[in-house]
């Protein structure tokens, strides 16, 4: 126990310094990535006035908007996994996998690491302007800051989302085991992320257009927790027993892709060592 | 004691055949054409502990494919292996931590991170003991004298170098077989020969078992005492590198100095016209009328110097590949008629 967690230290740490050697110039790329936040302003403005209410479905204010998405890129800095899909579909067609055949060593927990030590060494840096782009637009945080219980459950969704993500774009590298290329199928997932991550305005005012039948999918689909549901929490808009509800079903989203993904995996394996090499 | 035993291994790819054209190419995606390709028909072997093995084969005889069953990297189609007793494809831990597998076109090393922290990396994933990790590290790097280039990031070291790297990073955890997969290729003659230095070193005093595969004799004449030659996915000799000639060279080179500088015209009669200098001919001689020829030659000319010898290494084993995939090519042809 004790070798296999400093196994993962010296992992972690060595994933560390390699990042580093790549810390170039993120800082003001990051914060250049808060621009449209200018252009969400101006937009949200414009459709409140227009829809003449003061609030929208779930009850979100223009300030409640723009404070959600603000929060959803604190999300997605926890669940967007760049490069994961495509770079495990890389290894397998250029045969680096083969590196986790011969030595003793697990594919997933290797990349989860180095995934880990990939977000880490993000956050040291990015915090500075997410604290600033943060600290500029305190005013649409209408109630301040959640009460402590509702931080810790934003807190645990966070780092739930960062697991949910890490599987889920995982197990869709896994594919590349059967197609060599993953891209077009990843450009598929872009798209239903786009719209049912709520990483572009909250889920309620989208489950209005949709057909009865698709409501509880909504209610239950795993993207919403990569982006909708943390911000959701920490604005208080989703609170009580449909809070602890929904942490429950992220929580077993989670162990459903570890699962998918493990198998994925092992079968990759099995045909790779059967078809190729 | 045997290390590696292997009975009647098979390995077939299934290869997807894509016919030329846009149409063929629209076909393709609904119905497709299969061609199986037999990269190892039937292998058996048997290899001691402390051997040092060379496998050699023009591309493609199967050679690569033989590592990667060994190495669990591939499951087989048919037969069986045991390496230390292992099965290697069911790839435990266990038998992981007891072999290495070093491929000359692939790194395995953090590009932008000195070698020093893939060891460490090596040093955890192995299980490696500090004391003993401190130890072998210090000899490896000593004998392959690479001590200075252990914190330079990997992608500023030169070909030979990350070679020596490489090698380090497959030792670390002492491994009781080694596989290598052409690991001078491409490596200039000065380098090359320093890895087969350290081979033949680290071979004799560990006495570990190494199976080596190599297009350059002169890897195979430096270390191995014991030759498997692959062709065609089939073994077809096994035995000291001297041995080959013997087995499958079938003529002799013949070379006449001539006295008075006087080269008679009809030497097409005792074998075939390789080299003309004169007063110098070398001749091409069927092994089975050397000694007739000779005493022809003899009785006949008048000869200041007389030579027979056994045609180069190279030669040999070049025709042998070439026979090999002329039958393979008729074989081919005979089953699809």
């Amino acid at each position: 126990m004790l070798a296999r967690a400093q196994t993962w230290w010296t992992i972690l740490r060595i994933c560390i310094e390699e990042r580093l050697v790549y810390r170039g110039d993120f800082m003001l790329g990051t914060l250049m990535r808060f621009m449209p936040i200018i252009t969400q302003i101006f937009l949200w403005t414009a459709v409140y006035a227009a829809a003449s209410r003061a609030t929208l479905p779930g009850g979100f204010s223009k300030d409640d908007v723009i404070a959600y998405y603000l929060l959803t890129m604190v999300g997605r800095a926890f669940s967007s996994m760049p490069g994961l899909a495509s770079g495990i579909a890389r290894q397998i067609r250029e045969g680096e996998i083969k590196k986790f055949l011969i030595q003793p060593i697990d594919l997933i927990g290797f990349l989860l690491l180095a995934r880990i030590a990939h977000k880490l060494v993000y956050y040291a840096v990015a915090i500075i302007p997410f604290g600033l782009v943060f600290y500029l637009c305190r005013d649409f945080f209408t109630q301040g800051w959640p009460p402590a219980p509702v931080l810790a459950a934003f807190v645990l969704s966070l780092i739930m989302s960062f697991l949910l993500g890490f599987f889920l774009e995982a197990a869709i590298g896994m594919i590349g085991f059967w197609f060599l290329e993953v891209s077009s199928l990843l450009f598929v997932y872009m798209l239903f992320n786009f719209f049912f991550s709520g990483h572009m305005f909250p889920l309620t005012f989208l489950t209005e257009f949709l057909p009865g039948w698709l409501q509880p999918v909504m209610q239950y689909q795993p993207l919403q927790y990569l982006a909708y549901f943390p911000a959701a929490v920490f604005l208080g808009k989703i609170s009580g027993p449909e809070l602890v509800q929904g942490l429950m079903v992220q929580a077993i989203w989670v162990v459903v892709f570890v699962v998918v993904c493990r198998v994925a995996m092992q079968r990759g394996f099995k045909r790779y060592s059967g078809y190729g090499g | 004691m045997a290390v590696i035993e292997i009975s009647g291994l098979k390995k077939s790819y299934r290869v997807y055949q894509k016919r030329e054209g846009l149409w063929a190419s629209l076909t393709g995606l609904f119905s497709r054409e299969f061609r199986d390709v037999r990269a190892v028909r039937g292998i058996d072997l048997t290899v001691d502990e402390g051997e040092f093995v060379a496998f050699l084969g023009p591309n493609g005889a199967g050679k690569t494919t033989t590592l990667k069953l060994l190495s669990g990297v591939i499951s087989p189609t048919a037969g069986d292996a045991r390496v230390m007793g292992f099965v290697p494809w069911e790839r435990t831990n266990e038998y992981r931590r007891r072999f290495a597998l070093v491929m000359g076109q692939k790194n395995q090393l953090w590009w932008d991170l000195p070698a020093a922290e893939s060891f460490r990396l090596h040093q955890q994933i192995y299980r490696i003991e500090p004391a003993d990790f401190d130890h072998t590290l210090a000899e490896l790097t000593d004998l392959l004298d690479v001590g200075k280039l252990l914190n330079q990031p990997v992608r500023e070291l030169s070909l030979g170098e990350r070679m020596k790297m490489e090698l380090i990073a497959a030792l670390l955890h002492s491994p009781e077989v080694l596989f290598l997969d052409e690991p001078t290729i491409g490596l200039d003659v000065i380098a090359q020969h320093n890895i087969q230095k350290f081979l033949k070193h680290y071979q004799e005093v560990r006495r570990i078992t190494i199976l080596l595969t190599s297009h350059y004799m002169k890897d195979v004449a430096a270390l191995c005492q014991r030759v498997v030659i692959i062709a065609q996915g089939q073994i077809m000799y096994d035995g000291s590198l001297a041995g080959v000639v013997d087995s499958f060279s079938t003529h002799k080179v013949l070379t006449l100095q001539f006295a008075d500088d006087q080269v008679p015209s009809d030497l097409d009669r005792y074998g075939e016209l390789i080299e003309l200098v004169p007063p110098k001919v070398k001749l091409r001689v069927e092994r089975v009328d050397i000694s007739r020829i000779l005493s022809t030659v003899l009785a006949d000319h008048a000869l200041e110097d007389v030579s027979v010898e056994d045609p180069p290494l190279e030669d040999v084993i070049a025709d042998l590949f070439t026979q090999s995939s002329e039958q393979a090519e008729r074989e081919e042809v005979a089953a699809t008629q």
